[in-house]
């Protein structure tokens, strides 16, 4: 089966006047047909900015230095602007973990979604009502056809990322690219859009790349995991796979700091540091400083290992 | 604990109501012409709670059902509009001001809760200073100790906030509570705005503190994971008021009212095994505006045993078994 997203190598960096921020430096994945793929890591791992690049939106002083992206088969890294605008929210759009940041205030959701519609469609405002409330029914908004008369204020923060999350399905996209999603939302709502999402991907074909830092939301819902620090792929494989016996260390590190993994009051295991500056990285392994495993050989950056559907960057990986 | 031994602070039928301010939402809706909205809110509806010396209760529930206005209400940073909080049988407000240093707090935001222009080390030194819990000239080494206990390096109080990190921050934070010698401590989401690395090593240190120094803690946090670690005891909110409380493993494994049982089936769970996907239990509608909130039950439009008594009346809180409390008139009945 051919991959409808193929990333290799992909270098965002942004190049500021106190020096080069690698923020995206290496994330290679593939992505098939109707696949969720998890993407997790703490903050400032680059996920967002890799989120951001898959759909060519990166401002200045941000730029792709390197690597390809493809979607079936088309190279986007290089296409102009205007290339991109008749792909974004056609075939590859996203979804952001702050709605507000996406609704208009002014305009109501009836008017923003014709808007999103028309941008790639010609149709009849009566066409474009019935398809916005269409949508908007299908990601559980009730009575949708009367909402598209509201203004975003009259939403509360699920129903919003609702919207938004109908207005990245208008066009039927072979991808999309959820960037926490649900992170600010709470756990009831968000377990009525994880169901709503999971369905989606299975009826419609869509596929997805899920980036999020919680791992029970990624466990549920992704068939495989990528993990990204600092601004590298560190680990990748099918996910429970991946949960049960992580090869990386800083993986493994992130599972068993979870409470769940440990006896209530008892202490939890704890990566030593903090996450470094992508600014003055030191050469070698970025995990080198906090790791355990770290050995001489780790001065060296670790290439990413493969075997089977499993890969890792890592000198010293754990027990497989 | 369970709360039945020795109580150091006592809520007794707590209300606090808000008059909504205009946010930008409201005022763009005013110049179209909507009608605006200045219903107060009640946004903490009658709790009553006791609370154990030394022991943990965790304060759980959605977003606005009043977690952190109980929070502020327990801490003497907000007065009650009816009600009253006693510690030791003091109210921790008098004439709406704060009246005791014995109840401390530390904030989700350790960037909002730190004076940017203020030297770390006398952020900590401030209120105890001026409470004479040390002199100006011993203050340093006072802090040095202080710092010491949170695992920060004492040579970094001369630092300003910038220079921390998230959790150095939040370890300041708790550096600044603690050294006001407190007995109580309000922390509300300590550990949310955390990464995940970087949360496991605050929740150890508010293990090892509470271990060390005795403290009696209020964990207020969306993370049900978290509270169940830390907490002795669960205080589960709905809209405003307490709808559950009880040990903390006996609510988890028989959480017996519906919203209780909601929530924790709506917790997304590590899964281990390929293949095993999850259904996502989803209780069905969204939390009703607090502005408007539902006759008697609060609970009732979204409940599946919901009946007409239930919308009659509040249902009153009672007691189910040893320590565990909950304010429905059909609850699940734990075993035993
Ligand atoms: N100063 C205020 N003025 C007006 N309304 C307020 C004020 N503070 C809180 N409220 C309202 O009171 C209710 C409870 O708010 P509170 O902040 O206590 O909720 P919470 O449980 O802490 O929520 P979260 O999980 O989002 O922190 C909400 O409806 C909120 O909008
Ligand atoms: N506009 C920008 N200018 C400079 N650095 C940036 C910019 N946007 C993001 N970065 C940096 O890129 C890195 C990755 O950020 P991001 O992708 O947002 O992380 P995540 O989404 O994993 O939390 C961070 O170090 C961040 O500070
Ligand atoms: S390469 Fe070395 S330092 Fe890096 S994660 Fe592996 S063992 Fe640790
Ligand atoms: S009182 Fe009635 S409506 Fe409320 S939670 Fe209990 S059963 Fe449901
Ligand atoms: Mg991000
Ligand atoms: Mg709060």
């Amino acid at each position: 089966m051919t991959p409808v997203l193929e990333v290799a190598d992909l270098r965002t960096h942004f190049l500021t006047r106190a020096g080069v921020v690698k923020a995206v430096d290496g994330v290679s994945f593939a992505l098939g047909r109707g696949e969720i793929l998890g993407l997790v890591g703490e903050s400032g791992s680059g996920k967002t900015v890799t989120g951001f690049s898959l759909i060519g939106l990166v401002d200045p002083p941000g730029r792709i230095v390197g690597g390809s992206i493809r979607l079936e088969g088309r190279e986007l890294v290089g296409l102009s602007q205007p290339e991109l605008r008749r792909i974004r929210g056609r075939e590859i759009a996203m979804i952001f973990q702050d709605p507000i940041a996406t609704l208009n205030p002014l305009l109501t959701i009836g008017q923003q979604m014709e808007m999103a519609l028309r941008a790639h469609q010609r149709v009849s405002p009566r066409a474009a009502a019935a398809r916005s409330a269409q949508l908007l029914e299908q990601v559980g908004i009730p009575s949708a056809a009367e909402r598209l008369r509201a203004y975003p204020h009259q939403f509360s923060g699920g129903m919003r990322q609702r919207v938004a999350i109908a207005i990245a399905l208008l066009h039927q996209p072979r991808v999309i690219i959820a960037d926490e999603p649900t992170t600010a939302l709470d756990v009831s709502i968000q377990a009525q859009i994880l169901h709503r999402m999971r369905a989606l991907a299975r009826e419609t074909g869509t596929a997805m790349v899920w980036i999020s830092h919680d791992l029970a939301v990624v466990s549920s819902l992704a068939s495989r995991l990528l993990v990204m620090y600092a601004g590298r792929l560190v680990e990748e494989g099918p996910t429970a796979e991946v949960l049960r016996h992580p090869r990386h260390p800083y993986t493994a590190g992130l599972i068993a700091s979870l409470p769940a993994m440990a006896p209530p009051g008892a202490p939890l295991r704890q990566i030593p540091g903090s996450t470094p500056s992508l600014m003055s990285l030191p050469p070698g392994c970025p995990f080198r400083p906090r790791c355990a495993r770290a050995s001489a050989a780790c001065a060296q950056m670790p290439p990413l290992a493969r075997a089977g559907a499993r890969a890792w960057a890592c000198h010293r990986p754990e027990e497989a | 604990m369970s709360g039945t031994g020795d109580s150091i602070l006592r809520v007794a039928e707590v209300e606090r109501r808000f008059v909504p301010e205009l946010g930008l939402g409201d005022r763009i809706a005013g110049w179209l012409g909507m009608g605006v909205d200045a219903r107060p809110v009640r946004a903490v509806d009658g709790v009553t709670l006791e609370i154990a010396r030394g022991e943990t209760l965790g304060l759980v529930g959605e977003s606005g059902c009043g977690k952190s206005t109980l929070g502020r209400l327990i801490a003497g940073i907000l007065p009650p509009s009816a009600g009253e909080v006693l510690l030791d049988g003091q109210p921790v407000m008098r004439d709406g001001r704060k009246v005791t240093t014995r109840i401390q707090t530390v904030f989700q935001d350790p960037f909002a809760s730190l004076d940017p222009r203020m030297k770390v080390g006398e952020t900590v030194a401030e209120g105890p200073i001026a409470h004479g819990l040390t002199s100006r000239a011993d203050a340093p080494a006072y802090v040095a100790q202080w710092f010491a206990r949170v695992g920060l390096d004492p040579e970094w109080a001369g630092r300003y906030p910038h220079q921390f990190s998230g959790g150095q921050r939040q370890r300041i934070a708790i550096a600044r509570a603690l050294a006001m010698q407190p007995d109580l401590l309000v922390c509300d989401e300590p550990v949310a705005s955390l990464d995940v690395s970087i949360q496991a090593q605050i929740i150890n240190l508010f293990l090892e503190l509470r271990r060390d120094l005795g403290l009696t803690m209020i964990f207020i946090s969306h993370d049900l994971s978290v509270v169940r670690h830390l907490a002795d005891r669960v205080a589960v909110m709905y809209l405003g008021r307490i709808v559950e409380l009880g040990p903390t493993a006996d609510l988890f494994a028989h959480p017996a009212h519906p919203y209780t049982a909601a929530l924790l089936a709506s917790v997304p769970k590590l899964v281990l095994q390929e293949g095993s996907l999850v259904e996502f239990s989803a209780i069905e509608g969204e939390v009703p505006s607090p502005l408007d909130p539902p006759p008697g039950c609060h609970f009732a439009p979204r409940c599946p045993r919901a009946a007409a008594a239930c919308r009659a009346g509040r249902p009153p809180m009672r007691d189910l078994a040893p320590g565990r409390r909950v304010a429905c008139l059909f609850p699940d009945l734990p075993p035993g």
